[in-house]
């Protein structure tokens, strides 16, 4: 009796779980190995070979690894920072630096693209100086900006998280076994974070391996990433199968990373945020 | 005894407004066991704060060997710390913890190695080289602590409160345990407790200090049996500190009755402090004794009992071996010698009066 009250009560839960997430699932399994006609095919697989996909899915990895480093380069010396501030309210100002989280990250993007603009804000600023435009929009770089400025947050918290649990007196005790500056970042701080830094690569990277809306709106057409091709083919070709074996492949990608966090970070540190 | 290794010289340090030390002048002999015994707050963690170089005073010098080491960071610093909270690095096996100031002052793998083994064994742990800091307990967590720190082979041990987190049990035998390691190593220790059985039990020399002052220093048995002052006499064991009147040499009055004594010098008819230890006073027939009074509780304490006996208006603390049930008349009788007279403070804060140890 009492077990079947509980399956009752996990029952909207499992409708959830098989409707939205294990039924998509399927369907895109399903697609990405069959062709129109209902029969078996892996050239939907082999697609991302071909030369247009190709390119897409290196410029995909490009970005997101470059996006991943720079957020990696800003965030850690900002934990390291905030870590160290000697105030009372250290909360709240990490929690400034996390507002932007908070807001739509469409509506970010779009206040870029009016910022980045060839007659945006920025751009009349400089030729109000006299200085001469900068014509980023529309280009990798700007992409990268826009992802680097959405995904920032996402490395700066496990870091910072990773960097709080840190105490004191370990720091203390090492400088009284004779370690200086550098040694105690080597062998204290840096060891002592590597769980934080790989949760926010991987919580940097796979959104931005996967991001088109981003590459849409800062590279207005001419940045083609992977997540650009498969959303044409789901959108405008009705290209259904084509866009699953995309899919499926790009999902091996995430699959991937994930991986490597599940090796290194056993503390769970990632799974707070997601 | 043996040469000054440390000199504090007019030490002064505040945190925001509050001074936590004044003018602090101490020196720490060569091998000696010397313990900062205090209330919390008291500064004595400061002091030893202060000497491992993780604090820098706002005044003053300390000199090490005679060096003055006032600006030298706590990395170059020929002195180690076993900290309260162990603070064992938890991403590194014991053995490569123990190894962590080895490595810095880059010794050869087989001379750590060595050193690994000896230092487990000196603690009693061999074998735990490769265990993880999780899997150990508190007290063993608290060895390799010692562990990693004399490896380095440190002219002095600072150990601040390194028992506080320990057990009752644990915690007496780890006081042998650091009495035989000072007597095997043959360096300075010099440690902080709270607690006055721990200071009494391993010190060489004990400094009761209190709100930022050095009350009194001295060895166990001299800190124990003669009190300087009433803060002392309060914090070392629980005793009778009664107000008294020094009527003339060897001759006091408490309570409304006199006593001899055998102290001097207090000048006469001056107010003082009495201090009486429980187990120095004796309970004889009300007839025989100089104040007489009714039990009025009574504690099994396993070694002795501990009573309260009034008498003169005043609650007297009695340790005694003897069963005396409760509502008995007795007399209370102190043989002279032990009545310790002590000076009144002379303002609210007892100011500590100079001494030399």
């Amino acid at each position: 009796m009492r077990k079947f009250k509980q399956q009752f009560l996990a029952g909207p839960y499992l409708i959830w779980i098989i409707g939205f997430i294990l039924l998509p699932l399927i369907m895109i399994l399903y697609y990405a190995f069959t062709n129109g006609d209902g029969s078996f095919t892996l050239s939907y697989i082999t697609a991302i070979a071909d030369e247009t996909n190709r390119k897409a899915m290196g410029l995909s990895l490009r970005l997101g690894i470059i996006c991943t480093i720079v957020c990696l380069v800003l965030s850690y010396p900002l934990a390291m920072i905030l870590n160290n501030m000697k105030i009372k309210n250290q909360g709240l100002v990490v929690f400034i630096f996390m507002l932007p989280m908070w807001m739509n990250f469409m509506l970010r993007i779009l206040a870029w693209k009016l910022l980045l603009s060839k007659n945006g804000v920025i751009n009349s600023i400089l030729t109000g100086f006299g200085l001469s435009r900068i014509n980023i929009i529309n280009t990798p770089t700007a992409v990268v900006l826009g992802m680097v400025y959405d995904f920032l947050p996402f490395m700066l918290l496990p870091i910072y998280n990773s960097m709080t649990r840190i105490r004191k007196d370990w720091i203390e005790a090492a400088r009284d076994l004779g370690a200086g500056n550098v040694t105690i970042f080597l062998k204290i701080i840096l060891p002592l974070t590597v769980s934080g830094i790989i949760s926010g690569i991987v919580m940097v990277f796979v959104p931005s391996l996967t991001s088109f809306a981003i590459s849409q709106v800062l590279g207005g057409g001419h940045v083609l990433l992977i997540g650009n091709v498969i959303e044409q083919d789901f959108m405008q070709g009705m290209q259904w199968n084509a866009g699953s074996g995309l899919s499926f492949v790009l999902m091996i990608f995430v699959i991937a990373s994930m991986t490597i966090v599940n090796i290194f970070d056993k503390e769970g540190e990632g799974t707070s945020i997601c | 005894m043996s040469k000054h290794l440390i000199d504090f010289i007019g030490i002064s340090k505040s945190y925001d407004s509050n001074l936590v030390l004044d003018d602090l002048n101490l020196y720490i002999r060569e091998n000696e066991f010397l313990t900062l015994l205090g209330p919390s707050g008291c500064g004595k963690t400061t002091t030893l704060r202060l000497l491992g170089g993780f604090e820098s005073p706002d005044k003053g010098q300390i000199l090490f060997d005679g060096q003055d080491i006032t600006a030298l960071a706590a990395n170059e610093r020929k002195l180690n710390t076993v900290f309260q909270k162990y603070s064992l690095f938890p991403h590194m096996s014991i053995a490569e913890n123990i190894a962590f100031g080895l490595k810095i002052s880059k010794k050869s793998k087989a001379y750590i190695q060595d050193k690994i083994k000896y230092a487990l064994k000196l603690v009693n742990l061999e074998g735990f080289e490769n265990r993880s800091v999780d899997s150990l307990s508190g007290g063993q967590q608290q060895r390799i602590a010692i562990a990693r720190a004399i490896v380095n082979e440190p002219k002095v041990l600072l150990l601040d409160e390194p028992l506080g987190a320990l057990d009752l049990k644990l915690r007496q035998n780890m006081q042998y345990e650091l009495i035989r390691l000072k007597e095997e190593l043959g360096i300075t220790f010099v440690y902080v407790t709270h607690d006055q059985e721990e200071a009494l039990t391993m010190s060489d020399t004990i400094v009761v200090m209190n709100q930022g002052y050095i009350q009194q220093i001295g060895t166990p048995e001299n800190i124990y049996n003669e009190p300087e002052n009433a803060f002392v006499a309060d914090f070392i064991g629980h005793s009778n500190i009664i107000d008294g009147t020094m009527i003339k040499d060897e001759l006091v009055e408490i309570l409304g009755a006199r006593w001899a004594c055998v102290d001097k010098g207090f000048g006469n008819n001056k107010p003082v402090d009495v201090v009486i230890r429980p187990e120095d006073v004796e309970l004889v027939d009300p007839s025989e004794g100089t104040l007489q009074g009714e039990v009025t509780s009574l504690i099994f304490k396993g070694v002795h009992y501990e009573l309260d006996v009034m008498a003169g208006g005043y609650e007297w603390l009695v340790h005694t071996t003897r069963f005396v049930p409760v509502g008995t008349k007795v007399g209370i009788k102190v043989i002279p010698f032990n009545i310790q007279i002590m000076h009144k403070p002379e303002s609210s804060d007892e100011k500590a009066v100079e001494i030399d140890a």
